[in-house]
């Protein structure tokens, strides 16, 4: 299969083999914003978190919202592409990469959310030390290390073909691809492992997946405190980073199909098929907030309406309903008629749900905290200088890292196109001959001559 | 084992603020400054808040002083990743300054707001500083600990003397700061002691009682609007 002299996917290994102007303008604009992160964390690092905006009780601020914000990135990735390939469909194969990508590169960065936010990062291995297992962010320490490790290994294991493509056809890095390519050759029985591996990964990674999200939740439902103690606060979550996955993927595969020219992979279908299932997340999305905002209204209790108010007519109005307004209308708007211009009206809905979401990260942490159950009076939350070089920072060095990924690894899976056209295309027709009613029951059914199509 | 508890009575609290400074000046409370006073980053382990009449808007019906409450099932520890805060055997909560990661998750849990973070370092090591009591470093939550250095130090006193410890040798700082006598304080496992007495008075309520925290520090009020 990895027969070094098919050229026709060679658009494929050219952001490889050649580096454009493009790339060094992109690296030094985001070393930029890394190095306000940078400088950012010194200050805070040196002289406390006295730098940034929290206060008591607003004691959770950005930090936590990017946590929740970029965990749910993750999902993305691993979860889409487990989802695809179990369920066969051939339109994923330009995507898979570029979701596993995803949730490796963002699962750095959110849980580094984390010690971004200890007061004592010095003492972060206490954790490991003292754990304690009753607290829910144990249950996400590891939930979070095993999802990483799933993930890196779900991402490497189907790129060994792509590796000894480039060990073979690439003259830089020979050593390094040599070694990661595992002595891969590509005959019949490396290929059926490999096919196999990867469908047990496809199937464990899921309820992996699921549990991060859920753990992240929890770190607000087990409290006691209004409008976090909510039952469905784990599915929720769940809904909301699977949506926040599928919009980062779509930008992330727009962004890259314009600097790499990669047209030819990545068609219109390709964003229609992903637009109507961002439609649908979007649906879901609200239906959960609807079913968890009348709960809490119904029911009206004080101190749940206090914080309901402030997020519907108090100072967290405008953030509440530009949650509304980017999460539910300008995607279904968007995305309602797919017919023409599809990649521009995709990515508008895209953009629009990545803001959204890091809005609904927001409008669940803060406004809770900021209206405390005895007479406090209500504190609101300013981010300083601080928490917004964070934020660029986290941001620009996610995008560095996926950036920098490309230059070494194909961004698109290299085999698994050819595999498509070698072998996909006639096993469609034959799963297709099996479903219709014609057909005498075939042996193909029995056969399985590949577990992952 | 004594259940160290406290009574306050709400109908006897003038609101003159005795306790508070008595409790900063005891456990070393460092003084923030203006300018971080004005940002909500006030440290006062105990404090006293004012509950306004709904009646006549604008009008304090009651004053309600607020340490830490002890809680019998805190929500606090439950959340803590590295047992650095933890209801010990006599029922109080307490917290491990070297050990503590700062991650203010406790602070997002505890209904009472009780819990304060160090959010710059606000003060060395100086003259005039209680020495029973640790100067906390910044980055790590801080909170009212009934004083327990008081019954270290009361423990130590009976133990070369030979003899339990006598009821009334261990009071916290508010408790005797207190000039309207409305802080009781006392083992309420002890059912020969005043707080234990209080405690079953129709006056007393716990705030929040709902939320089943079941806090040691107990409320007596008069009339409506008790919990």
């Amino acid at each position: 299969m990895a027969d070094p002299a098919d050229t026709r996917d060679a658009a494929l290994l050219a952001p490889i083999e050649r580096t454009g102007r493009g790339f060094y303008w992109t690296v030094g604009l985001l070393s930029l914003l890394i190095l306000w992160g940078a400088i950012a964390y010194w200050t805070q690092f040196d002289e406390g978190l006295g730098v940034t905006g929290l206060h008591q009780p607003v004691s959770w601020g950005f930090y936590i919202t990017n946590f929740v914000f970029f965990i749910g990135i993750s999902h993305a990735g691993t979860l889409i592409s487990a989802i695809l390939r179990l369920s066969k469909a051939e339109w994923r194969r330009p995507i898979t990469r570029m979701a596993e990508v995803i949730t490796v590169m963002v699962l750095f960065i959110g849980a580094g959310q984390i010690l971004v936010d200890l007061g004592r990062p010095d003492r972060m291995l206490n954790i490991i030390r003292y754990g304690r297992y009753q607290s829910p962010l144990l249950w996400d320490a590891t939930s979070i290390s095993a999802y990483l490790t799933a993930s890196l290994t779900y991402l490497y294991i189907p790129m060994i073909p792509d590796i000894a493509i480039l060990r073979d056809r690439v003259g830089k890095r020979k050593l390094f691809y040599s070694v990661l390519a595992l002595g891969w050759t590509g005959t019949e029985r490396q290929q059926r492992v490999l096919n196999r591996a990867i469908a047990i990964l496809a199937v464990l990674v899921i309820p992996i997946a699921v549990s991060v999200h859920t753990v992240v939740s929890f770190v607000f439902s087990m409290t006691l405190q209004p409008m976090w103690h909510s039952t469905i606060f784990g599915p929720y979550f769940v809904v909301g980073a699977i949506f926040s996955g599928i919009a980062a993927l779509i930008v992330a595969m727009i962004a890259f199909r314009k600097a790499y020219g990669l047209e030819s992979y990545l068609k219109p279908i390709h964003f229609r098929y992903l637009g109507q299932l961002l439609l649908v997340m979007s649906l879901l999305w609200f239906y959960f907030t609807f079913a968890e905002y009348l709960t809490g209204y119904y029911g009206s209790e004080p101190e749940e309406m206090k914080v309901f108010w402030s997020k519907f007519t108090g100072p967290f109005w405008p953030f509440f309903w530009g949650m509304v307004l980017t999460n539910f209308f300008i995607p279904i708007l968007c995305l309602m008629r797919l017919g023409r211009r599809t990649i521009g009206k995709v990515l508008i809905a895209s953009l629009s749900v990545t803001v959204g979401m890091w809005l609904e990260r927001f409008i669940i942490v803060v406004p809770t905290l900021s209206n405390p159950r005895l007479p406090f009076g209500e504190g609101l939350y300013f981010p300083t200088w601080v928490e917004w070089g964070e934020l660029a920072g986290s941001f620009a060095l996610f995008a560095l890292f996926y950036v920098l990924f490309t230059k070494v690894f194909p961004v698109i899976s290299i085999w698994e196109i050819r595999e498509g056209r070698e072998v996909g295309l006639k096993e469609v027709e034959e799963r297709l001959l099996t479903y219709l009613p014609d057909a005498a029951e075939p042996d193909v059914v029995g056969k399985r001559t590949e577990v992952v199509k | 084992m004594a259940l160290w508890g406290m009574v306050i009575d709400l109908d006897r609290c003038t609101g003159c603020q005795a306790c508070v400074m008595a409790c900063k000046a005891e456990n070393n409370v460092p003084p923030v400054g203006a300018k971080e006073a004005v940002r909500g980053r006030i440290i006062s382990w105990m404090q006293v808040l004012t509950e306004e009449d709904e009646e006549h808007p604008g009008e304090v019906k009651r004053f309600v002083p607020r340490p830490c409450l002890q809680c019998d099932d805190p929500p606090c520890t439950k959340v803590c990743p590295v047992y650095a805060t933890y209801r010990n055997p006599e029922g109080i909560v307490a917290q491990i300054y070297a050990r503590c990661i700062g991650c203010r998750f406790c602070m997002a849990a505890c209904p009472y707001n009780a819990k304060y973070f160090n959010w710059y370092r606000y003060q060395k090591e100086a003259p005039g500083q209680n020495p029973d009591v640790s100067v906390r470093p910044k980055g790590v939550v801080e909170k009212c600990t009934f004083c327990h250095h008081r019954l270290q130090k009361a423990r130590e006193r009976a133990l070369a003397e030979r003899r339990e410890v006598a009821p009334g040798e261990y009071v916290p700082a508010c408790a005797e700061a207190c000039p309207a006598r409305a802080i009781i304080f006392g083992d309420l496992s002890d059912p020969g002691s005043e707080v234990h007495r209080l405690a079953r008075s129709p006056r007393a309520f716990r705030l929040l009682e709902a939320l089943g925290t079941k806090p040691k520090v107990i409320y007596l009020s008069e009339g409506e609007g008790r919990g």
